[in-house]
Parts: C-alpha cells; sequence; structure tokens
C-alpha cells in the first residue's frame, strides 16, 4: 500500500489523508500515556513521599515501604494473598478441569450443565458476597440447615472466626470462578486431534491414562492463561472482601487491595496507600512478565 | 470435534462409570444453583418465616413485600429510598461508557490493522498494559484528576474513567477481529479511491457484528459489575448499583432484613443475568477473548 501511495503525485490533501490514521489513534494513544503510564509513575512518586490526608510532594526515601513491612496489617494481608490466592487458583484449576473432563463425555443437556456452571461469572462480586453472606451466616445460614437435619452439634461459624473467615472467601471465589476455567478447557479439549486419542485407544491405553498422559499435556497454554487469569483475580480482589467480610473479624481477611482502599481513602495515609499499590503492580509484573516472555518467544519460533 | 465413538462407553462397567459422571454432574449443578435458589427463595419470605426455616425451606407463603420495599424504600446508607435510583445510576453509566468504549475500540483496531505505521505495533503492546494494570495504582491519581476537571462524584466521571480503563479491552478484541478480514479488501477500497472513514463505515463495520455483540456484553459487564471505581468515585446519589447494594448490606442499624437484602441482590444481578441468559454464547466468546488473550 506504502508504494502506492507514495507513486501518485502528492496533493496537499494527501498530506491530511495520510495523518487521519494517526489522529484517530491519538486520543487513545493520549490516554494510554497519560492515564495508565503517567498515573503508575505519579502513584511511584506518592509512594516516596510523606504524603497522608493530602498529596505532598517532598521526597522522603523509601519510608513509606519501611513502614508498610513494618505494618502489622499489610503483613496479614500479603498471607491472606497467598493464602487466599493459592488456594483459590488451585481448586478453580482442579475443579475447572474436573467438570471440563466429565461434560466432554459426550453428556446429555452439556449445553443447559454448562450455561449453570458459568453463570456466576457473570454476577459482579458484590452480589455473590452477599448471597454466601446469607448462606454462610452462622445462626440461620448452612449450621442451621445442618442443624435442622438432626446434627444438633454442627457448628460452622468460619465466617465469623478469625482463624477460618479467609476460607469462607476462597469458597465464594472458587464457585464464581471454576465455570470459567471449566469453558477454557472445554474449548481446549475440543479442539483437540481425535486421531491421536483414538490411536492410543488401539494401543490399549486406558481412559483415565489418555487423559493423563495424552489429552492434558497437550492443554498447556490452556492451563497457563488460566493460571494468569486467576492470578490476576486474586491480586485484584477488592469486592468480594468488600461484600462478604468486610475485611474482618478485625482485619482478618484483609488483603492487598482492601488494604491499599483502607489506607488511602478512609485513614488517610496516601504514601502508604500508594506504596501497597505499587507492591501490587509488582506481584502483577513478576507473574506477568515471565509469562509474556514465553509466549512472545513461543511464537517467534513457531 | 472428538469423533463420537472415540471416547463412547463400550461394556457394562463403563455404563457404571456413566451413571457415577452423571451423579457427579448432578451434585455440582445443585452446588451452582443453590446460591441463586436460596437468594430467591429468602427474597420470597417473610421474616417471620425467615426465622423459623431453613437456607433452603419452602416459603410457607410467597410475598413479595421485600421486593417492593428493595426496590423503593429500603435504606442504603444514610437514604432510604430503595435501590432503585443507584439502579437507574448505574444504566446511565453503562450505557454511555459501553457505547464510546466500544465505538474506540473499532476505531483502534482498524488503525491498528489496515492502516498501521512506524510504532503503531508497540503502542499496541503498551496499551496491552492496560488490561493487566492492578486498577489501585491508578486510584489516586484519577481521583485526584477528577477534581481538577469538576467530575469528582458524578455520572459522567465514572463514565469517563470506564472508558478509559475499558479501551484496552476494547482495542484488543476489534484488533484481533480485524486481523482476520482480509487486507486485500481494504487496499482495493484504497486504490478505488476509498478514503480512511469510508472504508471503515462501507468495509469493515459491516462484517463488524459479532465482534461488536462481544464487546459490548463484555463492556456491559465489566462496568455494570464494577465495585472499585464506584466506590471511590461516586457518593450520595450518583453511585452505582453495587455501591448501593454493598451499603444496604453493610448497614449495621435496624433488624437485618435478610429478604430485603436478597431482593436487593438479585434485582442487581439481573441485568447481567439476562444478558448472559439472551446471549451466554457471546459471553463465552467474550471471557475467553478478553482473557486469553489479553
Amino acid at each position: 500500500m506504502q508504494v502506492v501511495v507514495a507513486k501518485t503525485k502528492k496533493k496537499p490533501l494527501d498530506f491530511i489523508a495520510d495523518q487521519i490514521p494517526k489522529l484517530v489513534l491519538s486520543p487513545t494513544i493520549l490516554m494510554t500515556i497519560v492515564f495508565i503510564y503517567g498515573y503508575v509513575i505519579w502513584t511511584g512518586v506518592l509512594s516516596f513521599t510523606k504524603s497522608s490526608f493530602l498529596p505532598n510532594y517532598k521526597f522522603a526515601g523509601t519510608l513509606q515501604y519501611e513502614k508498610l513491612f513494618e505494618n502489622e496489617r499489610w503483613g496479614v494481608a500479603v498471607d491472606n494473598l497467598f493464602i487466599f490466592g493459592g488456594l483459590f487458583i488451585l481448586i478453580c484449576l482442579a475443579l475447572g478441569i474436573f467438570m471440563a473432563i466429565l461434560l466432554d463425555q459426550r453428556i446429555r443437556a452439556e449445553g443447559a450443565i454448562r450455561t449453570v456452571f458459568l453463570y456466576p461469572m457473570a454476577l459482579s462480586f458484590i452480589v455473590t458476597g452477599t448471597a454466601w453472606k446469607w448462606i454462610l451466616n452462622p445462626g440461620l445460614g448452612l449450621e442451621r440447615l445442618v442443624k435442622d437435619m438432626g446434627f444438633e452439634n454442627f457448628t460452622f461459624d468460619w465466617l465469623i472466626n478469625s482463624d477460618m473467615a479467609i476460607y469462607t472467601l476462597v469458597i465464594a471465589a472458587v464457585w464464581q470462578s471454576s465455570g470459567f476455567v471449566m469453558a477454557l478447557f472445554l474449548a481446549g479439549l475440543r479442539s483437540i486431534d481425535s486421531s491421536i486419542i483414538k490411536a492410543a485407544q488401539i494401543d490399549g491405553a486406558s481412559l483415565p491414562k489418555i487423559y493423563w498422559r495424552i489429552i492434558l499435556p497437550s492443554l498447556r497454554p490452556v492451563f497457563f492463561s488460566a493460571f494468569i487469569i486467576l492470578c490476576h483475580i486474586a491480586i485484584k480482589s477488592f469486592d468480594l472482601v468488600k461484600a462478604l467480610t468486610n475485611g474482618g473479624p478485625g482485619y482478618s481477611t484483609d488483603l492487598p487491595a482492601t488494604f491499599m482502599y483502607a489506607f488511602s481513602f478512609t485513614r488517610g495515609q496516601i504514601g502508604l496507600g500508594s506504596a501497597s499499590a505499587m507492591m501490587m503492580l509488582a506481584g502483577v509484573l513478576a507473574i506477568l512478565i515471565p509469562y509474556l516472555y514465553s509466549e512472545l518467544r513461543g511464537t517467534r519460533n513457531a | 470435534m472428538h469423533d463420537s465413538t472415540v471416547l463412547g462407553p463400550q461394556t457394562s462397567s463403563a455404563k457404571l462409570g456413566r451413571i457415577f459422571i452423571y451423579a457427579i454432574l448432578a451434585f455440582l449443578v445443585l452446588f451452582y444453583l443453590m446460591p441463586l435458589v436460596v437468594m430467591f427463595l429468602t427474597s420470597v419470605k417473610s421474616m417471620a418465616d425467615i426465622r423459623t426455616g431453613t437456607l433452603i425451606s419452602w416459603p410457607k407463603e410467597f410475598v413479595f413485600d421485600a421486593w417492593g420495599k428493595a426496590w423503593s424504600s429500603a435504606c442504603t446508607g444514610v437514604a432510604c429510598e430503595g435501590v432503585s435510583g443507584y439502579f437507574l445510576n448505574s444504566i446511565k453509566i453503562v450505557l454511555p461508557a459501553v457505547f464510546i468504549s466500544t465505538f474506540l475500540g473499532a476505531l483502534n483496531g482498524y488503525v491498528l490493522t489496515k492502516w498501521k505505521f512506524k510504532g503503531s505495533d508497540l503502542f499496541f503492546g503498551l496499551l496491552l498494559f492496560g488490561c493487566f494494570i492492578p486498577f489501585q495504582v491508578v486510584l489516586l491519581p484519577m481521583a485526584q484528576t477528577l477534581g481538577w476537571l469538576g467530575l469528582a462524584n458524578t455520572t459522567a466521571g465514572l463514565v469517563f474513567v470506564h472508558v478509559v480503563y475499558g479501551m484496552a479491552f476494547t482495542t484488543l478484541f476489534f484488533r484481533n477481529f480485524y486481523v482476520s478480514v482480509p487486507s486485500e479488501l481494504v487496499s482495493a477500497a484504497k486504490i478505488d479511491g476509498a478514503g480512511f472513514f469510508t472504508i471503515f463505515w462501507r468495509i469493515l463495520l459491516p462484517v463488524s457484528t459479532p465482534i461488536i455483540v462481544v464487546c459490548v456484553i463484555w463492556q456491559f459487564t465489566q462496568i455494570w459489575n464494577d465495585f472499585l471505581f464506584g466506590v471511590v468515585y461516586a457518593a450520595g446519589d450518583t453511585q452505582p448499583i453495587t455501591v448501593a447494594l454493598n451499603n444496604l448490606v453493610n448497614t449495621s442499624t435496624g433488624v437485618k432484613e435478610y429478604n430485603v437484602e436478597m431482593a436487593a441482590a438479585i434485582i442487581a444481578a439481573l441485568p447481567t443475568l439476562l444478558v448472559y441468559v439472551l446471549a451466554g454464547k457471546y459471553f463465552v466468546r467474550g471471557l475467553t477473548a478478553g482473557s486469553v488473550k489479553g
């Protein structure tokens, strides 16, 4: 195309016409530079200042980061992220793969079952949190249900137990997101060349063995994508905590995202909040950069 | 697609396996449906019925008072006007934000595939970062900017924020779609003298329906379900429905009315549930397209 344009004689109007694509893209370019990269840098700058209720641009070195790492509540939030994120990702992957394999067995009403597994993904985490808060309500929810079934001594008070409340977040988050993992894997399973499976069957391999040795290994890219997305959801988790436990009891279910919100917007410690946001970004990048690197290398070699 | 003979049952022990598979699936279906069923059953019970019954007990009598109260008179923080106003706020935010971000995404995708210039690929790479950043890292500067622009606590401000941070996704959708539209079509039109916008309106947009649907559904769900931007950038009567629902549920004063809470939760969930039921196929496509590549 470039060649055709270059060979025809340039009229003044052509110059403007040549610029149109760049002009059309320019608002987005500007927004990206300002609202994504500019703001990240801005938050980064704030994290090196003494900003409290209002931003203050006096350089304060790594003071906020030192304060952050000495802050017990931040420690709890980070530990919680590992507990919550680890379990959430592990269970979602296992359950998602399991459901995908089940649905891959020529199931009647597959469409309807798929719809049921996936609808939680359409809901907001606030709705999910509200629903599970009610189900896990110690006096009236699941506990009451089991007691009425005759198990008088049954207790299920995780929601108000500061040692266990973090696991209620896992339950609700898994309910919400596992269907999505199922959808990814089902799509992956459906794209596998069936002649490979047939060959293995002729060799006498059993169905579980075929899945374990042949099918699942070939779904490695799907596995990594799902892993990255789940990591991302875990690090960003904010709504669910707000609705289900509001960080409590105490701050036992705080995650970095709720920590950042609390310190930046209700406690007026903008510097500390910024430092925590930068740490969240670092967490995302630590997962993302190796992933993108391997992805790009993979496509280049292919 | 698997060949249907490949993984099918062959022996009677395999038949037992089939029963086992269906049993597990039935259990899982119950697990996924349970919260929605519980929410609905609770919303149509009276408070007395809730206190005496259990989560899944059938209502003694179906009463829809809680729905009326949730819609028009329940307290969400200070105000006691139900969630109707906030529902409307969400609509006012979602419609323009979805329209603008989709349109810009389409134009961007068109430029990035059919009018590439030096640096446009690099820019696309840089833009993709916007799909991944935790929004906490832009919250504070944006709050200050909205204040400067006089958009703090306004619907317009939230529309602006959603357009800005939805752009990376919409551009990604359209770019990946337009890559598969043959460039020869565009080249031929250029030789015929068609300009930038003519080609967009006459050639690209008419074939874009599938990706527009995916993009609109994705953006609609994202923006309707947003809580973080809503809770930070809106106050009082400009709050979206998710914030209002959270206020309603987490109000510590007064007697907890679980039936009203559940009714409000269903109201907040209805638009996206409806989209999912009506256009589930495109919803899934959006989920996978927006996340696998992004």
